[in-house]
């Protein structure tokens, strides 16, 4: 069955009858899987939380897709299943190493071991994409947003997700995420902003629009 | 930057499909200021037929040059040493946790008992008891041995990955704060008072919280300056410990060379700390 919300690619799929977001692909870490099909947890994955809770993510499927902060690829890899190119970038070597074994069956995804502070490291390499999903747990997250925005043509989306300790383990969250909505308006109009507590502590799923 | 091109080279300009390792390089070290329709500048400059066939090469050329990259990153010397000092406190906290359990069966089938890893080599050697205790007993012993094994790695290595943290602190403890730290780098980074107390996170976010005082000190409290100096005057130690430190881990991980007048600049800190008339001053150190 679809889902008008969901990127084509993505459907709502029952594992052990109960219905999950699902994408086709390659299982990377023991997920549940019925037949081509594997479980998108959205507990594991701030973008699927995302997707979970309804937000209009505005993605279709088919999407070149700028990924930063991919980590050992759990989120990447649906990102990957359903969109076209996806660049994915991540800083720490440890986390790169199991991305690679992600990245080795898709064809379509390119693993860069880059600071995703410094996109001039890898806009060699990078073409200009749809969407660019974020998610760095480091201090500026919203600062580095702003500076991928070269990626993304006026009109394209960014697929945010804030994790207020990263900025200020003390600082209350909502003023964390009030400062961050304030710093992308540097370069992005925001759509849609919610929290992703259910799954994710603290955490700020973002929809904006590149201006 | 190329003037004819003011975004900067592709990744494949000037390359050929063939040459691998060229290629990974330039994905490595390569830069541009802005990025470009990339896929259609290689075909349009013959560095690919097809669109399908830029990404193909890619794919195995971002794969190949992450994995050099990974595989440099994980293998240098800072990183061994960060698997070293967490597998030692792995193999002597379960040591201590099995040889509680060896002390307590032991103890309910002989008449002497004893504590600790030396009274499981008893135990190992003992005719009086099951067997399986005493080849459990045995694990305790060689589960110290191989600490002991990861020690001796970590003194003879942390002086060549760490050369001044490791005379300062000595090597277990250097090691330690790189491992805290997550590598030379990021310690080098780090201010020192975020040294001082590396070790104590609970401590420190319950104070951050509001809920606690300001731990003075984390794991370079085994350091003899901290330790042997009267608790009035710790802070003040730990404090000029940790900013000797952090300059020792900066020129180790900056230059990499020895200098020997880092240690004696802590001495005469200490020894000027422990000879203040106590209460009379306040800490007005660095």
């Amino acid at each position: 069955m679809s889902d008008p919300a969901l990127p084509e690619g993505v459907e709502r799929h029952a594992f052990d009858s109960r219905e999950r977001l699902a994408t086709r692909g390659p299982p990377v870490y023991g997920e549940p899987t019925d037949g081509e099909w594997r479980a998108w947890d959205p507990s594991r994955s701030k973008l699927g939380a995302m997707l979970e809770l309804g937000m209009d993510t505005g993605l279709a499927g088919g999407e070149t897709v700028l990924y930063l902060g991919a980590a050992s690829g759990t989120t990447v890899s649906h990102v990957a299943d359903c969109c076209g190119p996806t660049y994915a970038v991540e800083f720490a070597a440890r986390p790169a190493r199991d991305l690679l074994s992600v990245a080795e069956p898709r064809g379509n995804l390119f693993p860069l071991l880059k600071d995703a502070r410094r996109p001039a490291t890898y806009a060699h390499v990078v073409e200009p994409v749809d969407v660019v999903v974020q998610d760095v747990a480091t201090r500026g997250q919203a600062d580095v947003a702003v500076r991928n925005a070269r990626f993304l043509p006026e009109g394209g989306r960014l697929l945010l997700a804030v994790k207020a300790r990263s900025e200020d383990v003390t600082a209350d969250p909502d003023d964390v995420f009030d400062e961050v909505t304030e710093t992308l308006s540097a370069a992005y109009e925001v759509l849609e902003s919610r929290r992703l507590d259910r799954f994710h502590d603290d955490h700020l799923g973002v929809v904006a629009r590149r201006r | 930057m190329d003037e004819d091109v003011p975004s900067g080279r592709g990744w494949f300009e000037g390359l050929e499909r063939g040459d691998e390792a060229g290629l990974a390089a330039s994905v490595r070290d390569g830069s541009a200021e802005m990025p470009a329709d990339w896929p259609a500048l290689a075909v349009e400059r013959g560095f690919a037929d097809t669109e399908a066939a830029y990404y193909d090469t890619l794919h195995e050329t971002a794969l190949a040059a992450t994995r050099a990259a990974v595989r440099e990153a994980e293998r240098a010397g800072d990183r061994q040493l960060v698997h070293a000092v967490r597998a030692m406190d792995d193999c002597s906290r379960t040591a201590n946790e099995l040889a509680e359990r060896v002390e307590e069966w032991a103890g309910s089938l002989l008449d002497e008992s004893g504590t600790g890893v030396e009274f499981a080599r008893e135990v190992a050697e003992s005719g009086e008891v099951p067997a399986t205790l005493r080849t459990l007993a045995q694990r305790v012993v060689d589960l110290d041995e191989q600490a002991a094994r990861l020690r001796t790695d970590i003194e003879r290595t942390a002086p060549d990955v760490a050369p001044n943290l490791a005379a300062m602190a000595g090597p277990v403890l250097a090691a330690r704060l790189v491992s805290l730290a997550g590598g030379l780098e990021s310690l080098a980074k780090k201010p020192s008072g975020t040294l001082q107390v590396l070790g104590a996170e609970e401590a420190l976010f319950a104070h951050l919280r509001g809920r606690a005082p300001s731990p003075k000190h984390g794991v370079i409290y085994t350091h003899d300056a901290v330790r042997n100096t009267h608790p009035d005057d710790r802070g003040s130690a730990s404090r000029a410990l940790a900013g000797k430190l952090t300059i020792a881990a900066r020129v180790d991980h900056y230059s990499g060379e020895r200098k020997p007048e880092l240690d004696e600049e802590l001495r005469e800190r200490i020894a000027a700390i422990r000879a203040r008339k106590r209460g009379a001053e306040e800490d007005g150190d660095e």
